[in-house]
């Protein structure tokens, strides 16, 4: 069994009410931090444990906290991302879900390090629910005396709120976050200037996801050194993967980074393997937005070595045999699966939820989307390929969020490592219709 | 005072200055063209993405090139910075890719366009756009609207530069339009079939890039370059009274706010001139106004003296100014 640190107590019953949560060491984090620790030996303390932002980007939370500015009588502001809306990724409802505590208590030690007296949780507006299990969690900590005025005594005040999402994944963007939380519309911001400078109502502002602050709660009890001794040189800890698609057992699982990527498919503690005995075809590793990995280079990276579940190591390569971490949504593909039709699925995603304000992202998107669903369905021709390529290439890098980026990526690596599926599509006009690529290329090809 | 380089020319500007109103400050055709930017707006920009351009050097400081083109009406300019904009391979290329973008699903139908002639998109699509489409699905299209009774949206033509949006915020005394819907499907609109009607919406057609927002006193009177700009004054209780008349003989047929090169409302007595709906749709006498004499108009729109000729953005860009 690896080693967990966030989901050790998840399965004792009970575990989402205080009380149940405190007895299985809950809140000593908050104790260690703001009785024997000034607010900088925690930003230290996170900048020490390497923590690699958890919300997709995998931004020191260390370093980022350290550029938050701090002028005379300016509140600052930490808010927690559990916008949570990329497909493929749900580890921050599981861990809000069942064990809210956990969220509320690294909020609590964020706050306290970055001094923010107001904080809150935006949670995706689909996860009422959960909201609701929140909110019955942070008025329990403030009847336990763990939020509101004078924390144990300690002299810090923080207030903790919870809002509901605009209903967008384009709200997850931290600066459309910041929007909506204003209430306006959920449109990303130009930057410069940054959160850090200028965020929610013009003030330095924090933004982390869910799992980032959550993991700041073993950090700070067993201290940078300890935390670092699991996971790898570059990626050390654990990580949330939320796995599905044709995987034996889906679901939720904590890893400790650096087990072989092979470990987790078909490892009985993880997901057992492909289910139906059928062979594995291609891996989206780290949620819809980052590049599709095909069978050869799923295990393996191009030079040969093990492939890891590490920031590192699923990135080697870069985009032309690599992919990425990601916010650790965990795709898997079976012999059966179409390409070219999942392509079309993300590309209609990112059509439908861009936010419209630039335009290489709101034409190119709609623009992909169209061109995708023609050769899905038998009414493309091999331009519409190049075409493809190109749109993306003209989309990436030059759109204000990076939402256009994450709608090219996969397109342009479906195309890279499964052209020939594309091309099926437009020579085999009819049989695309009738059917996906993968169930009846046995047949026909 | 900070030093950047544009294209090979230095020039000196206060810091805090955006590349493009550095750029702006060289004049000419060093200067990027900017669908949503609008310096007499807060907050514009950022948007259209046609004004980027290439960072070969941040600053002196740190002189290592950017990897992303940056929009310059929103990138503040660097002491020692090295801006690529006409020089710029890459520019070039991804601000046809641009182009393209807003013309896929814009219906080009400027022959019947009121804008036609004056319209930045046009301009656009001249300089830098490719003579075939690579479009072959439907466009999407919207019903034109009447947003009050002064004035057509044509959503078809809209490029979702949100200027209107922002004059309607900062101008006037309660918006009642604004953007629904999200992607390419994202549309402006009134909230519920309200009306806009107050005293200065009517600069929303005089900002607007394209044909989206016409005046409805001027829909298809008249094309533009048929007409004689001319500056004319009157006193006014709302605003400063400065405008265009458009005169064709000795009828006026529209009344704009004096726009620069860049097709901005100009100051007057520091203040952005803007016009109100007064003086834009209700005074259409020549007796109703002082007219001062002809309007030069330059740099975009077909009325200035042969700008079309001139554009050649393959130029390589060798200019000896100092
Ligand atoms: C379109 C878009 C959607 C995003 N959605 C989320 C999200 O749902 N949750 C999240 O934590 N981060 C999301 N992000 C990343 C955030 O912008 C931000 O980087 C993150 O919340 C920072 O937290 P971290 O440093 O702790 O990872 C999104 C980014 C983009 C561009
Ligand atoms: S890249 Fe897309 S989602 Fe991001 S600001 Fe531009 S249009 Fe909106
Ligand atoms: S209607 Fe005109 S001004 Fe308003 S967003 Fe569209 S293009 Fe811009
Ligand atoms: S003018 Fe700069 S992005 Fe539109």
């Amino acid at each position: 069994m690896g080693r967990k640190l966030l989901l050790e107590h998840i399965d004792v019953p009970g575990i989402e009410t205080f009380d149940v949560y405190r007895k299985n060491g809950g809140y000593r984090s908050v104790e260690k931090a703001l009785k024997t620790m000034s607010p900088e030996d925690v930003v230290e303390e996170v900048k020490k444990a390497n923590l690699k932002g958890r919300g997709g980007a995998g931004f020191p939370t260390g370093l980022k906290w350290s550029f938050l500015a701090k002028p005379e009588g300016v509140p600052r502001y930490l808010l927690c991302n559990a916008d949570e809306s990329e497909p493929g990724t749900f580890k921050d409802r599981y861990l809000m879900e069942k064990i809210p505590h956990l969220l509320i208590e690294g909020m609590i030690v964020s706050s306290y390090a970055l001094g923010s007296n107001l904080s809150y949780i935006y949670i995706r507006g689909e996860y009422m629910w959960v909201l609701e299990i929140l909110e019955k969690a942070i008025a329990e900590a403030y009847a336990k005396g763990f939020l509101g005025k004078n924390i144990l005594g300690s002299g810090f005040d923080l207030d903790l709120r919870v809002a509901p999402g605009g209903g967008a994944y384009i709200c997850g963007e931290e600066t459309a976050l910041i929007e909506s939380l204003e209430g306006k519309r959920g449109n990303p911001r130009i930057k410069p200037p940054f959160p850090a400078v200028k965020g929610l109502w013009g003030c330095p502002t924090v933004v982390n996801n869910v799992e980032s602050l959550a993991t700041v709660v073993p950090i700070i009890n067993d201290g940078a050194e300890e935390y670092t001794k699991l996971g790898t040189d570059a990626s050390n800890g654990t990580k949330l993967i939320s796995a599905c698609g044709n995987v034996t057992r889906g679901g939720v699982y904590e890893i400790e980074l650096g087990i072989s990527v092979e470990e987790f498919i078909y490892g009985d503690e993880w997901c057992r393997g492909i289910a139906n005995n059928k062979k594995i075809k291609a891996l989206v590793p780290g949620g819809s937005s980052v590049p599709i990995l095909p069978a050869h280079l799923i295990t393996k990276t191009a030079a040969g070595e093990n492939r890891l579940m590490s920031y590192e190591s699923l990135a080697d390569g870069g985009f032309a045999s690599g992919s990425m971490l990601g916010s650790g949504g965990f795709i898997v593909f079976d012999e059966d699966q179409c390409i070219v039709r999942n392509t079309w699925n993300f590309a209609r995603f990112y059509a439908h939820e861009s936010c419209g304000q630039c335009s290489p992202c709101r034409e190119g998107t709609g623009w992909m989307e169209k061109v995708l669903h023609r050769l899905e369905n038998g009414k493309g021709n091999m331009r519409d390929i190049e075409l493809l390529a190109d749109i993306n290439k003209k989309i990436e890098g030059n759109t204000i969020c990076p939402l256009g980026d994450a709608a090219a990526w996969p397109v342009a690596a479906a195309i890279r490592h499964f052209r020939e599926e594309f091309e099926w599509h437009v020579t085999h006009p009819e049989d695309a219709v009738k059917g996906n690529y993968g169930l009846l290329k046995g047949i026909t090809v | 005072m900070v030093k950047v380089t544009i294209d090979g020319i230095e020039v000196e500007v206060e810091a805090g200055t955006t590349v493009l109103n550095a750029a702006r400050k060289i004049g000419g055709d060093v200067v990027p063209p900017a669908m949503c930017y609008y310096s007499k707006l807060e907050g514009s920009g950022g948007k259209c993405r046609t004004c980027l351009v290439e960072v070969a050097a941040g600053s002196a400081n740190d002189p290592r090139p950017m990897p992303k083109l940056v929009a310059s009406c929103s990138t503040p300019v660097q002491d020692g910075m090295v801006i690529k904009n006409k020089t710029s391979e890459k520019v070039h290329v991804n601000r046809g890719a641009v182009t393209e973008f807003l013309l896929i699903n814009h219906p080009l139908d400027c022959p019947i366009c009121d804008q036609a002639g004056e319209c930045h998109l046009q301009d656009l699509g001249f300089e830098h756009g490719a003579s075939g489409t690579r479009y072959e699905e439907e466009r999407r299209t919207f019903d034109p609207i009447d947003i009050g009774n002064k004035i057509k949206l044509h959503m078809n033509r809209c490029i979702l530069c949100y200027r209107c949006v922002m004059v309607a915020n900062q101008l006037t005394d309660k918006r009642v339009h604004g953007v629904l819907g999200r992607g390419d499907h994202a549309e402006i609109s009134t909230y519920i079939s309200n009306a806009i009607d107050n005293d200065f919406s009517g600069n929303m057609i005089d900002v607007c890039p394209v044909g989206a927002l016409t005046d409805k006193t001027f829909r298809f009177k008249s094309r533009v370059w048929f007409l004689k700009p001319m500056e004319a004054s009157r006193s006014c209780t709302k605003c400063a009274g400065k405008a265009v008349v458009w005169m064709f003989g000795e009828e006026i047929y529209r009344v704009t706010a004096r726009k620069d090169k860049y097709g901005e409302v100009e100051d007057n007595d520091g203040k952005p001139a803007w016009i109100c709906n007064d003086c834009r749709f209700d005074h259409k006498n020549v007796s109703d106004w002082n007219i001062e004499g002809p309007r030069k108009i330059n740099r975009h729109s077909v009325i200035s003296a042969n700008h079309y000729e001139k554009a050649n953005p393959l130029e390589n860009n060798t200019k000896k100014i100092k």
